[in-house]
């Protein structure tokens, strides 16, 4: 009996938030496996992996601290790859906002009693992180350059251009030749909630998901960007203007991006250093897939996500498991996301029952 | 003197290209039949690992130089059922085995850090490598280096000259009609993304065996992204891929010498963005106006297919 594999005549509605707690099981089988492998005990490791970080009040706020970033950056990309535009900048894009909000903070460091100073820093950053994703932007509408390559390189202009400022002028001159800038003062750096270390910023990166599925879901601009993600000539027909499109998408995932990286160095940082990021900005990409390019969706997503960071250090001081297993299994993580995701999408036909709408499929690129 | 020190100059010039070109070239294959797998820095950590603890362990080149080209191959594998059976998103795909790889490398690798191996021993090519200035200049490298420029040649050959070439590029300029014609696209597409994912072990161990003996956490530091860019650069070309990457090459150590000759008074982070600036600089030259219609993208590049009927 021949087996063919063909699409589903219409796209399930539930399939698409059923599969994630099904990657994220299987995840969690295989990291027991890998675990087992390296000779860690399984059982243990994935204790202090998984679960032991959601045990104290302390690490629930670590737990959000982490997530924050991860959320506002993932429902900003997650918009450009509905609309087919692929920003993996957004490391670039954070570190860029993160610098100009340092700098507005190093500028004015004398004053520790302005109020103007965090707004005007939070605008900055989010200047600094447009103006990076405007250059693939400009490029693409003007020049058809493909922006995964230039928002990626420019990445690590961003990460270059940061340590060259604190290896250089923006050195603390009493911070004995570390290369690392001034603490920022009291007015530069974002009020701590409950005396833990999440912050307003924390709190408001989760309301960005939320304001942005509203604005998506009823406004006509959300229709557009779906509109050029999933059908361009059918948006092209309609009038909706493509490189609008990429602009938009790129500048709004530029700039929540470039705010992260304020929140970051205004709150838990509180100062320019050479590594501001474990890598949100490319973790964020598996946070938007993994929450199905949906707001909504993202926002459980960045707080499991969040969880492989913390239980990697958990793991690490507890069994010591490296912490490169966080890679490992964020990694994995996406695989087993993609690998259901078929799933939702298609299905085995067997010969002889199949249907009479045999056409050649082909799929979008777009992850629906 | 000023000779020795040009030559010795020009050797890491090939040194920094080869795991460029071995990239690279690996990813043209892939892209030219269809597939565009962003997961090469992945690949060449998994290469550079895997090739080093076999050296280490074993101690033969030869067992590690195969074990590397096998640990790409490997993640090219994983790569191709998400993408090709199972018709996943390549980008997401791409960018998971990114991550996957740096995460797996790093792990496979934690208790080897810091240990040495000795480097591949370079072939003095009888008669050849005696020549004054030519032959230190040409013939002193070791077989990694000589594979990477005949793997060039080879490459375009297969495509231009070969049939199996021939298909190879039809697979990845319209897979209906390959399809249509009797050509198993899905096939193909797998070899090519195989010899991609071997390529860039490849490159990876040319890292850890050869420009610097031993292993460090993520130590391809971007070079497969610069590989992805090379291949656009040189508009899905081999010979050009070559160029591409001793001038990539090139653009590195000159970075390097004038930091350390400490004769240009510009801070070093300045210099290193170079090469990724210039990568973004020749991306839009080959994009823009006239000569886009010349670019030779491979039109079914990273679009998904599923076999009719």
């Amino acid at each position: 009996m021949r087996i063919r594999i063909e699409s589903r005549r219409s796209a399930s509605r539930l399939l698409p938030w059923i599969t994630p707690p099904f990657a994220v099981a299987a995840t969690v089988v295989a990291s027991a496996v890998v675990f087992a492998a390296m000779g860690y005990a399984p059982a243990r490791t994935l204790f202090a992996f998984f679960v032991a970080p959601l045990l104290s009040v302390q690490s629930l706020a670590e737990l959000a601290l982490k997530a924050g970033p991860l959320v506002m950056i993932a429902a900003g990309l997650a918009t450009g790859f509905r609309a087919n535009v692929w920003n993996i900048g957004a490391e670039g894009q954070l570190t860029m906002g993160a610098i100009a909000a340092g700098g507005v903070a190093l500028a004015f460091w004398d004053d520790d009693t302005a109020r103007w100073i965090l707004p005007a820093m939070c605008v900055a950053a989010v200047l600094g992180g447009m103006v990076w994703a405007a250059i693939p932007a400009f490029l693409k509408t003007r020049f058809g350059v493909n922006e995964i390559l230039t928002s990626l390189m420019l990445t690590y202009v961003a990460s270059l251009t940061l340590t060259s400022l604190v290896f250089g002028p923006w050195k603390d001159p009493e911070g004995f030749n570390f290369p690392q800038s001034r603490m920022f003062n009291d007015a530069e750096t974002l009020p701590a909630v409950a005396g833990t270390r999440v912050t307003i910023g924390t709190i408001l990166s989760f309301l960005v998901p939320l304001g942005l599925w509203v604005v998506t879901r009823y406004s006509i601009v959300g229709f557009e960007i779906k509109a050029v993600g999933l059908a361009p000539a059918a948006a092209r027909y309609a009038g909706f203007s493509e490189s609008r499109t990429v602009w938009l998408v790129l500048l709004l995932g530029g700039g929540l991006a470039g705010l992260a990286g304020a929140f970051e160095v205004a709150g838990p940082i509180g100062q320019l250093i050479p590594q501001i990021t474990p890598g949100y900005g490319f973790t964020a990409i598996i946070v938007a897939f993994l929450g199905r390019l949906h707001p909504l969706g993202i926002i459980p997503a960045g707080l499991l996500v969040a969880l492989s960071y913390l239980g990697g250090e958990a793991a690490q001081v507890d069994t010591g498991l490296p912490r490169a297993a966080t890679g490992l299994v964020q990694g994995m993580l996406l695989f087993f996301l993609l690998a259901s995701d078929f799933v939702a999408r298609y299905r085995l036909a067997f010969a002889g029952t199949h249907s009479a709408d045999v056409r050649p499929a082909r799929p979008k690129a777009a992850a629906t | 003197m000023t000779g020795d020190i040009l030559v010795a100059l020009l050797a890491t010039v090939v040194t920094s290209a080869t795991p460029l070109l071995f990239a690279a070239l690996g990813e043209l294959i892939a892209e030219r039949a269809g597939v565009l797998n962003l997961g090469l820095e992945g690949m060449m950590l998994a290469g550079a690992v895997a090739g080093f603890i076999t050296m280490g362990e074993t101690g033969s080149d030869t067992l590690a130089i195969c074990a590397a080209a096998l640990a790409g191959a490997a993640l090219a594998l994983l790569f191709g059922v998400l993408t090709l059976t199972l018709v996943a998103n390549q980008v997401a795909t791409g960018l998971a085995l990114t991550i996957f790889g740096t995460g797996l490398s790093s792990l496979a690798g934690v208790n080897f850090t810091g240990r040495t191996v000795p480097a591949l021993p370079a072939l003095r090519l009888p008669l050849l490598s005696g020549i004054p200035v030519l032959g230190p200049l040409l013939f002193r490298y070791d077989a990694l280096v000589y594979l990477s420029v005949v793997a060039a040649a080879a490459i375009a050959w297969f495509l231009k000259r070969t049939r199996a070439g021939m298909i190879l590029r039809a697979v990845g300029e319209s897979d209906i009609s390959a399809h249509s014609i009797g050509h198993r696209v899905i096939r193909i597409r797998y070899l090519a993304v195989l010899f991609g994912g071997a390529m860039a072990g490849l490159g990876g161990c040319y890292l850890s065996l050869a420009s610097t003996p031993l292993w460090v956490e993520q130590m391809t530091a971007g070079r497969g992204w610069i590989a992805l860019a090379l291949v656009v650069f040189a508009g899905w070309r081999p010979w050009r891929v070559l160029a591409g990457a001793y001038l990539f090459g090139g653009v590195t150590v000159l970075q390097l010498y004038s930091q350390g000759s400490g004769f240009v008074a510009v801070p070093t982070q300045v210099l290193a963005m170079f090469p990724y600036l210039a990568t973004i600089l020749v991306l839009t030259l080959i994009s823009s106006g006239s000569a886009r219609s010349r670019l030779s993208a491979p039109a079914c590049l990273g679009k998904p297919f599923l076999a009719p009927g």
